[in-house]
């Protein structure tokens, strides 16, 4: 014992079990997230979604996985092997990379470095190189014009998300990722509060960012196929796929940490709303109970005996898990990664949830929105953040008065371009 | 050697060796990769200094910005054509030349110089969270110079944009 002790105080051996858990979580988070996906838009097009592996389709991202991976490596004539070969590396690298910074509690993150946040930014944007060189080396066009698009968008949504940041960084002082959180500890207020203006850009450039619909022109089926992985198959496609997936997680985690309080529960400094830290078990019960009543409910004939087996059996560990989160301390050392995960997973419903119900931008549209509405609306929006935060530091004004009096005017400005626009 | 040691030369291998390759490859593209190999290296080698900012600065304005721009009009334009063109090594002896005459002016003066290039180890108050001291440093102790510069840089931007529109 004495001796596992002494290995787990090593630093750097600490650090390697935090990144394995983390790469590990995440990569079930991704696959579970492609399933959730399938489900939810399932559901909003009024159909089932996947049901036949596994009760539900639970075990479909595991035959999908396994499926991509037994494919066949098709590498397109012509192209440029070592290139074709890097791309997918180099993105699926930037997108995983970059989650050694997100504090996913108070204790449990891989580093807090002090320029954290930079840092993230810098990271995700190398993710860009990936697509790009992917797009090149297929010596395809429609990879080509995909890559193509793909890069503008990036790199101009990029302006208005990293000033987006910028009032979440004024309003925190810091630029530690877990020194924001605590921040917004301190000061008892949530940054989306304080910033809405900010905290909706960056929510629109997040789903740039990531390729998402209503802006997932690169990857727009009815113009260019697949975009730039278009030539890409088997266990590189799935690369890519990982990578695109990862970055959908990795900005709700930047959004929730600058903006939604990242670890903190709802409401941190109200005393009596303390009974908040039962969700977890009330969670976890209500996914128990779930299973269960489907248990009873399922078919009984023989073909359906392993899924009512899983079924109970998944009841069995929500339950449980339900049961050991009531024991205090684990249910104290539980809070801050169940309050981040839960405030992720609410983002990536929103994701899911346009991607069921907004149509496509066109491409010329896509870009003057962000050259012309986004990226001047979030230049104004630090400006009079800037301004507000001034006043209240040197004329002594009520903080979060002249904070909301700087949104207003920025809403204003906002007015005047939609105006101009039309 | 010590840890800290090894890391640094094989930064600097890495970072020499790409940089050659990036004016020996043919390909442009695969220059442009050996470029960001480069930029990534000197980034990781601001890292090792506790040059934090300037090593997240350092990548997302050169690889994430510059370089992705670079791959950006590689690709727009017509290769095929650009690389039958005569390429600028018809002066290749000249050039040579005047690249042993710069690395005798630089041995030279670094030879002469090597005792004041050597620093006092730093204090310990030294190594400091430096995003605060740049961010004093660029907009209360030279604001005057650094909004020129940026006011300068503008200037270029929006003439380059006027330019290019009335083609």
């Amino acid at each position: 014992m004495t001796t596992l002790l002494e290995i787990l105080d090593q630093p750097l051996v600490l650090a390697l079990i935090r990144v394995l858990i983390v790469f590990t979580a995440l990569s079930l988070i991704v696959a579970y997230l492609v399933y959730a996906e399938r489900k939810i838009l399932a559901h909003i097009q009024v159909r089932l979604g996947p049901m036949r592996v596994g009760p539900h389709g639970l075990l479909q991202p595991i035959a999908d996985g396994l499926k991509l991976l037994l494919k066949e490596d098709i590498i397109p004539e012509g192209a440029d092997r070592a290139v074709f070969w890097l791309a997918p590396a180099i993105t699926v690298l930037a997108s995983f990379t970059a989650f050694s910074l997100i504090p996913f509690a108070d204790n449990f993150y891989v580093t807090d470095v002090n320029v954290g946040l930079l840092f993230v930014i810098a990271i995700s944007s190398l993710g860009v190189l990936g697509i790009i060189l992917g797009g090149w080396a297929s010596n395809s066009h429609y990879p080509l014009l995909g890559a193509l698009r793909s890069t503008a968008q990036l790199v101009s949504y990029e302006v208005a998300l990293s000033f987006a940041l910028i009032s979440a960084i004024l309003l925190a002082g810091t630029l530690s990722m877990n020194g924001i959180v605590k921040a917004q500890l301190q000061q008892g207020v949530w940054f989306a509060f304080m910033q809405p203006v900010a905290f909706f850009i960056l929510f629109v450039a997040a789903i740039a960012e990531t390729n998402r619909n209503p802006f997932d022109l690169p990857e727009a089926e009815s113009e260019l196929v697949a975009g730039f992985h278009t030539e890409y198959s088997g266990f590189r496609f799935s690369l890519f796929f990982l990578a695109e997936y990862a970055a959908m997680v990795l900005v709700s985690s930047i959004a929730v940490t600058l903006f939604l309080g990242g670890w903190l529960r709802p409401f941190p400094n109200v005393e009596w709303l303390g009974f908040l830290r039962f969700a977890p078990v009330v969670v976890f019960g209500a996914a128990g109970t779930w299973c269960f009543l489907r248990f009873f409910r399922f078919p009984t004939g023989r073909e359906w005996f392993w899924q009512r087996l899983m079924l109970f059996a998944l009841g069995a560990g929500a339950a449980a898990a339900a049961l050991g989160l009531l024991y205090p301390p684990v249910l104290v050392a539980s809070q801050g990664a169940f309050w981040f995960l839960a405030k992720v997973f609410l983002f990536l419903y929103a994701f899911i949830w346009f991607r069921g119900t907004f149509p496509r931008y066109r491409f010329d549209q896509l870009m003057r929105l962000g050259w012309h509405f986004m990226i001047p609306l979030a230049i104004v929006n630090v400006i009079f953040c800037g301004v507000g935060l001034v006043l209240s530091w040197e004329l002594g004004w009520n903080r979060s008065l002249s904070l909301l009096l700087a949104s207003g005017a920025t809403l204003l400005v906002a007015a005047w371009l939609a105006r101009e626009r039309s | 050697m010590t840890f800290y040691e090894v890391t640094f030369y094989v930064l600097a291998v890495v970072a020499l060796l790409s940089a050659i390759l990036v004016i020996t490859c043919r390909n442009p593209v695969h220059s442009a990769i050996f470029l960001v190999l480069t930029l990534l290296s000197v980034a990781l080698i601001f890292l090792q200094l506790q040059a934090e900012f300037m090593a997240a600065v350092q990548i997302i304005v050169y690889i994430g910005g510059i370089m992705v721009l670079f791959l950006f009009v590689i690709m727009l334009v017509n290769l095929d054509v650009a690389v039958r063109q005569a390429p600028y090594n018809r002066q290749r002896w000249i050039a040579g030349f005047a690249a042993l005459v710069l690395l005798a002016e630089f041995t030279l003066f670094i030879y002469q110089g090597r005792d004041w290039a050597k620093l006092p180890p730093a204090a310990a108050e030294a190594v400091q969270p430096n995003t605060e001291l740049i961010g004093r440093a660029l907009f209360q102790n030279y604001i005057l110079p650094f909004e020129v510069a940026s006011l300068l840089l503008l200037v270029a931007m929006v003439g380059a944009v006027l330019m290019a529109k009335q083609r």
